[in-house]
């Protein structure tokens, strides 16, 4: 399933937040959304993930998710969004319970997913007992369980220490690489993009534009850090960012 | 470069240590030491001759009138018709102040419509009403009952609400992103979330609930812990007062106790 924008536009009230943003998703790639603050690009996922509706445009799905997708525009928090009172296994059996499953299934489904993300020890743990990267790699575990066509992730590593950080990133790309996924991936953090994007879109500062669409050739298992093509990428990337950023201040300064 | 003893190098000091309290622990004895030492001092005074008995009994002298009361069973006598009551009136006014909480939390409608009158009802005294009750449901058991779940529903009300307020909107979002029908995220995420609120308002509203318990059986009511109080405070038995006010008391600390037994099941996942 692909997902594509056609010149969508949003406001809140008097506030213009993005204008004419068109955009695919191609099935099996990920696309990572860059910045600057304040421009749009949490809305943007939102309307994305039918939490929003636009004022302009539209937001279309293209073909079928696939039949075993239970939940197929799924999210993956900044702030991990995990329900204090359920353990990690309650936590990603919540998204399960109202599914028609067996309780074999459904138990099956999640011993699966504590594999992949190696939470298998920790399956009875409460949130408040994990580090900050445990907590995103339960609320990862919570995505994949549902078997996402698209996967929504807005900063998903930006409440993590630079280490932590690092870690997960490498776990992202395995995990891709074992199963390609489709996701939209908003950053702050260029290296994350040009390590995990096989497309970057870079917004202007708010109403958020498209400004420029920069395609990552290198295949994802070939990206090593320190990689002069990845290099050059994220100096054109922070090139056209710092241009919007400082935009941006002289608009505050003027107003 | 390091000094081999830091400590004498000219000025230097430990930082002086700023943090810590703001979090109760728990210190096990205080409590009791306290009761122990205010009844010492009464029993002290009563033996010493320093405290008349026309003003306060000993507290000898009110054990003794429990330790009566009990072999005569006319404890059980007082006791059952009372917690039945409270049990009775508590448990229907905390759950139609759950229920009401909960609407009011969830729709608008409901918000716009009942918080005024919640607003307007919680500052009536009860028991300025009970003639009302006694009128509606008859001197027995049912204006008791009503006086009781009035009194406990509106603190209940205010505390659920609040606690549905307080509850995470990323957290609603989150159900919502992963599909889950409205009820599951009343259930499984409104309702706990809110819990930790609704329980602190339980605790108000079993204190207000014991107060009008007293005050239901103290207007009509043969046996009850409060018609026995009445009694005695007609009689000016201060021994058999004070054997009453012990009683509800107690009722009070046990019925905490049970409560924050509760939170400490319930409420294990704030460690
Ligand atoms: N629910 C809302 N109501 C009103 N204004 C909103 C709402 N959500 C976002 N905004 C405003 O819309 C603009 C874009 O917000 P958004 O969160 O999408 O930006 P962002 O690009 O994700 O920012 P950041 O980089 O800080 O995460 C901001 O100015 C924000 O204040
Ligand atoms: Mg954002």
């Amino acid at each position: 399933m692909d997902l594509r924008l056609e010149r969508v536009s949003h406001a809140y009230g008097s506030v213009r937040v993005l204008d004419d943003v068109s955009l695919a998703v191609p099935n099996g790639r990920i696309v990572c959304v860059v910045g600057p603050s304040g421009c749009g690009k949490s809305t943007l996922l939102r309307l994305m993930g039918g939490l929003e509706r636009p004022l302009g445009g539209r937001v279309l799905q293209v073909g079928e998710p696939p039949a075993e997708s239970l939940n197929p525009l799924t999210f993956i928090f900044q702030d991990f969004a995990l329900l204090p009172w359920r353990t990690v296994a309650g936590n990603v059996a919540l998204v399960l319970e109202d599914h028609r499953l067996g309780a074999g299934e459904r138990e099956r489904i999640i011993a699966d997913v504590l594999a992949r993300t190696r939470l298998t020890d920790f399956a009875d743990a409460f949130p408040r007992q994990l580090s900050g990267g445990m907590k995103q790699r339960v609320g990862i575990a919570r995505a994949l369980s549902v078997r996402p066509a698209v996967m929504l992730m807005d900063e998903p590593l930006s409440a993590l220490d630079s280490q932590t950080r690092e870690l997960l990133l490498d776990d992202l790309v395995s995990l891709w690489l074992r199963t390609p996924f489709t996701a939209v991936y908003v950053t702050h953090n260029l290296e994350e993009a040009v390590r995990l994007g096989h497309q970057v879109v870079v917004l202007s500062g708010r109403p958020g534009r498209v400004r420029a669409l920069v395609d990552i050739a290198v295949p994802l298992a070939e990206r090593q850090p320190g990689d002069a093509v990845l290099e050059a990428h994220r100096r054109q990337l922070w090139q056209l960012l710092r241009d919007e950023a400082s935009a941006v201040d002289r608009e505050l300064l003027d107003a | 470069m390091p000094d081999a003893s830091p400590d004498r190098a000219a000025g230097a000091r430990p930082v002086p240590f700023r943090g810590g309290g703001f979090k109760p622990r728990p210190t096990g004895y205080a409590g009791p030491l306290a009761f122990v030492l205010l009844l010492a001092l009464l029993e002290l005074g009563a033996r010493a001759g320093v405290i008349s008995p026309l003003t306060m009994p000993a507290p000898s002298a009110v054990l003794q009138t429990l330790a009566e009361l009990w072999t005569s069973g006319r404890l059980l006598d007082h006791l059952v018709p009372s917690l039945a009551r409270l049990a009775v009136g508590a448990t229907l006014g905390a759950l139609a102040g759950i229920a009401v909480g909960l609407a009011i939390g969830l729709f608008s409608l409901a918000r716009a419509g009942l918080v005024p009158l919640v607003a307007a009802l919680f500052p009536i005294p009860k028991i300025a009403l009970l003639p009302l009750f006694v009128i509606w449901f008859g001197i027995g058991e049912g204006s008791k009952y009503a006086l009781i779940a009035f009194g406990t529903f509106t603190p209940m009300v205010v505390a659920t609400y609040g606690g549905v307020d307080a509850v995470d909107r990323a957290l609603i979002r989150m159900g919502q992103s992963f599909d889950l029908a409205w009820w599951s995220i009343v259930t499984k995420i409104i309702l706990p979330g809110a819990l930790p609120a609704i329980l602190s308002g339980l605790r108000v509203a079993s204190a207000i609930a014991i107060i009008l318990l007293v005050a239901a059986e103290m207007l009509a009511a043969e046996h009850g812990v409060g018609a026995y109080v009445l009694e005695a405070g007609s009689l000016y038995d201060l021994e058999r007062l004070f054997a009453g006010v012990t009683l509800l008391s107690l009722m009070g600390v046990v019925v905490n106790a049970l409560i924050g037994r509760a939170e400490r099941v319930l409420l294990r996942w704030r460690g």
